[in-house]
């Protein structure tokens, strides 16, 4: 980019200043190139997606805990009113980050407001089963597609990527700035779907035809369902325009000295996973496209012959396969999996070796893991499609497949847990996240074993056990990641630190809560409670055993909820009023804490391009004068 | 600091970015266009009847077209080259040449739909022209796209030719990367709906 790299230093002759500073939060903030912009862009628009889902969430858990009851609206309502004021209070009147974020908060509340009224949703007050369904479908898209690959790939790969590789921003900006624009007007007009008659999509995350493509039964162009897919044809775009850079960064742009042996595992984490962006998001745009002509050209790519809708034969030729659909999908929807977890795997890597103070144990064995993993995870898809009556030759592939699979990722996690050993762990607020991951992924990934075989994937498939084993990997897996990074990383973004106290508070509500949510999933799921049940299994003689843990699940979310309202207050208290911190504040080895100063210059990031002489993690190495040697240092001093 | 290799080349991996960025997007559109094949067997195969494309499609038009489409990869090529050596009018001719034979296969193809929508045949008529429709509409779409970014670097984009000539020539190689693919993918097209 030709920008002067001082942009942000010049400042505006006296008479002109406040109009010209309006102008220049725009253009700094709002269209900017530079990647850590965007990928604060992306951390703040994805966040927002990630609370939206959460109360797509609880709404739905008051319709399990007490089907039939009227919601009160209210005390849903409220905090997220009052935390909108307080944040905006912080901010003050001139436009920033924080008054733009109160803004929003009190835009969800409406939203919230809006959801729970209407006739067509919530009759006073009780919830409709299609917009349950709504519910269900668009929490897990929100929360996949916009909430945490956004946080975990646009925002924190964004930020750290050009960082730790010593990089001045990414290869192509202006391809940056399209992704999170393209990602954007994706969470938009997924937001807008929910206005439009019939309202937002039904038919699950997953968005099976035939149902999806005859689902709602509406003639009108602009169905929930078809908005989904035009939602989904941006996203894909972002994520694509999003991988080819990243790829391309890491290729190209590393520093002098800085071999693939030498990145910092995090980097390796999202060279990996752009990988699995950039080769597994085109099928299913294929197949949104297929799903597409279905629903607005009325061709019938995933529409059988003979197909009977309320009595009345489908008037189409017929002749499609629904099961194309799962095959183009799953292509997706399993590497999906590895984008979600494998930057929270990154960012726990870099946070545990930061605390132990010594390198992480089996490096290159991580790597290869890695490497491995993510080509596996293209040839495993069929396991979530064992009972659709694909045939046993193919379940046999695909279970000894995902078996494999299993192989790469306890690698990477035992190198994690064998590098605790002996270490003298520094227990701040992001080690605690991503001690914690450790255990929990590793419960969503035990879990996730009797699913891969097939014969046991029969009393399993489709209940609440495949909820609670994937909320396992993604809930206090790769979300307590994404919050250990934010704690760590939030230095360096900010120049302050994050209250400890309140984090320490957050962390632990969380957990426990966690836990109290997902594991009685489990069980439900072990008894054959149906995850699609809209009233939580009240009608079916096989869920009373376990009925009583709805109202247990519902609970702990609510309460959950508290505890990320302290996040929430503590994250933007600390952006104002945070105690400022030292360069390298985690006495940190990587390049963005060692060579890059705090907050990294826009446009450029380094004062002088840093060379690297080490590998990524030399903590504690004998005869030092420090326990931490940065690889931006030539030798000891 | 400036981003490095925008228009130099690493010296360890031989690519400037843009060049990296172009074979990754066209490993992407390799994955896109595969699982539309891939879907375009599944159906058939599934399918209780199937027709030949010769009895419901016009192969002479699309045998036109597919000289046309080739013939433009070449002035592509050409254009490309001329670069290289510095002749910057020879470049907008053939620059020139590449977008009117992109346009001309766009014609064509639009008299077929056109002939295809009189005779009452539309996608949803069965799932031979369904996919017939979406797969070439689609590759009709990156035709476009292509004419579109050549169109821009023919006309007001070829400014950066005066102050950055390597990085234009550049632009144009990129440029050209895409449209061979889109070429490329004419040449499966054509044999597996007209002749198979």
């Amino acid at each position: 980019m030709s920008t002067p790299l001082t942009s942000q230093a010049v400042e505006p002759a006296p008479g002109v200043r406040a109009h010209h500073e309006e102008l220049s939060w725009w253009r700094k903030y709002v269209f900017s190139t530079d990647h850590k912009i965007i990928a604060l862009q992306y951390a703040f628009t994805s966040m927002v997606f990630l609370l939206f889902g959460f109360m797509l969430m609880v709404l739905m858990r008051w319709q399990l805990a007490y089907p039939e009851r009227s919601i009160p609206a209210l005390p849903f309502v409220i905090p997220l009113g009052i935390i909108g004021l307080v944040v905006i209070f912080i901010a003050g009147v001139k436009p920033s980050i924080n008054s733009l974020m109160g803004l929003l908060l009190l835009g969800l509340g409406a939203m919230v407001m809006f959801l729970t009224s209407g006739e067509e949703r919530m009759p006073e007050g009780i919830m409709l089963p299609e917009f349950y369904n709504s519910l269900g479908a668009m929490h897990g898209t929100i929360m996949v597609f916009l909430g945490v690959v956004p946080l975990a790939v646009g925002a924190f790969g964004n930020f750290v990527i050009p960082l730790q590789i010593g990089a001045p921003d990414m290869a192509f900006p202006k391809i940056n700035a399209a992704s999170y624009w393209a990602y954007f007007v994706g969470g938009v007009v997924m937001l807008a779907s929910f206005f439009v008659p019939a309202g937002a999509a039904q038919s699950g995350w997953t968005s099976y035809p035939p149902l999806a493509a005859v689902t709602p039964l509406s003639r009108d162009v602009l169905t929930g369902q078809t908005m989904w897919i035009l939602g989904m044809v941006f996203l894909i775009t972002s994520s694509l325009l999003g991988s080819i850079n990243f790829i391309t960064t890491i290729i190209q742009l590393r520093t002098k000295g800085l071999t693939f042996m030498r990145l910092p595992f995090f980097v390796w984490a999202q060279f990996v996973t752009s990988f699995l962006l950039l080769l597994a998001f085109p099928p299913l745009e294929a197949a949104a496209i297929f799903q597409l002509m279905d629903r607005v050209v009325g061709t019938s790519f995933f529409l059988p012959s003979g197909l009977v809708l309320s009595g009345t034969p489908l008037n189409v030729s017929g002749g499609g396969n629904p099961l194309l659909w799962q095959h183009l999908f799953w292509f997706l929807a399993h590497p999906e999996v590895y984008v979600l977890i494998l930057p929270a795997l990154g960012i726990v890597a870099e946070i545990i070796a930061n605390n132990i103070r010594k390198p992480l144990w089996g490096y290159k064995a991580m790597v290869y893991s890695l490497i491995f993993l993510g080509f596996m995870s293209f040839i495993v898809w069929a396991h979530h499609m064992f009972l659709t009556g694909m045939g046993t030759v193919m379940s046999a592939f695909f279970q000894t497949t995902t078996m494999i699979i299993s192989i790469p990722s306890v690698v990477i996690l035992s190198c994690l847990f064998i590098s605790l050993h002996g270490g003298s762990i520094r227990f701040n607020t992001p080690m605690l996240f991503a001690l914690v991951f450790l255990p929990m992924f590793g419960i969503g990934g035990l879990t996730g074993l009797p699913l891969g075989l097939a014969t046991s994937d029969i009393h399993l498939h489709d209940t609440y056990y495949v909820i609670g084993h994937f909320h396992y990997v993604v809930a206090p897996g790769t979300l307590f990641g994404l919050f250990a990074g934010i704690y760590y990383w939030f230095p360096k973004v900010s120049g302050r630190r994050m209250n400890e106290l309140w984090g320490k508070i957050h962390f632990w509500g969380t957990f426990v809560c966690m836990n109290v949510i997902f594991f009685p999933m489990l069980i439900q799921g072990m008894a054959g409670v149906s995850r699609r049940f809209y009233d939580g299994g009240q009608q079916y003689a096989h869920a009373q055993s376990v009925l009583y843990l709805n109202e247990v699940m519902s609970i702990a979310a609510w309460v959950m909820a508290v505890f990320q309202l302290i996040f929430i207050i503590n994250f933007f208290v600390c952006i104002r009023k945070g105690k400022k911190v030292t360069e390298n504040h985690w006495q940190a080895t990587t390049l963005e804490w060692a060579a890059a100063p705090t907050p990294p210059i826009a446009h450029g990031n380094f004062l002088t391009r840093p060379v690297v002489y080490r590998g990524p993690y030399e903590y504690s190495v004998p005869g030092h004068a420090k326990d931490y040697t940065p690889q931006n240092q030539a030798r000891d001093v | 600091m400036e981003i490095p290799y925008t228009s130099a080349v690493h010296p360890e991996t031989g690519l400037y970015n843009a060049k990296g960025g172009i074979w990754l997007f066209l490993a992407s559109e390799v994955m896109l266009f595969g699982a539309l094949f891939t879907s375009y067997i599944l159906l058939r195969v599934g399918a209780t009847e199937w027709p030949h494309g010769s009895a419901i499609l016009n192969v002479p038009l699309a045998t036109l077209n597919t000289v046309v489409l080739i013939t433009s990869s070449v002035t592509m090529v050409m254009s490309w080259a001329s670069l290289m050596m510095k002749n910057f009018g020879r470049y907008r001719l053939y620059m020139g040449l590449t977008i009117l034979l992109g346009l001309t296969f766009l014609v064509v193809k639009s008299f077929e739909y056109g002939a295809k929508f009189e005779h009452g045949l539309f996608p949803s008529t069965s799932t031979f022209l369904a996919i017939y429709f979406t797969m070439t509409g689609l590759h009709g779409l990156h035709v476009i796209g292509g004419i579109i970014v050549n169109s821009y670097l023919w006309g007001p984009g070829r400014k950066l030719w005066k102050t950055d000539p390597q990085r234009f020539t550049n632009r144009i190689e990129v440029a050209g990367l895409y449209w061979h693919f889109v070429d490329i993918v004419w040449i499966f097209l054509f044999p597996v709906f007209y002749l198979l």
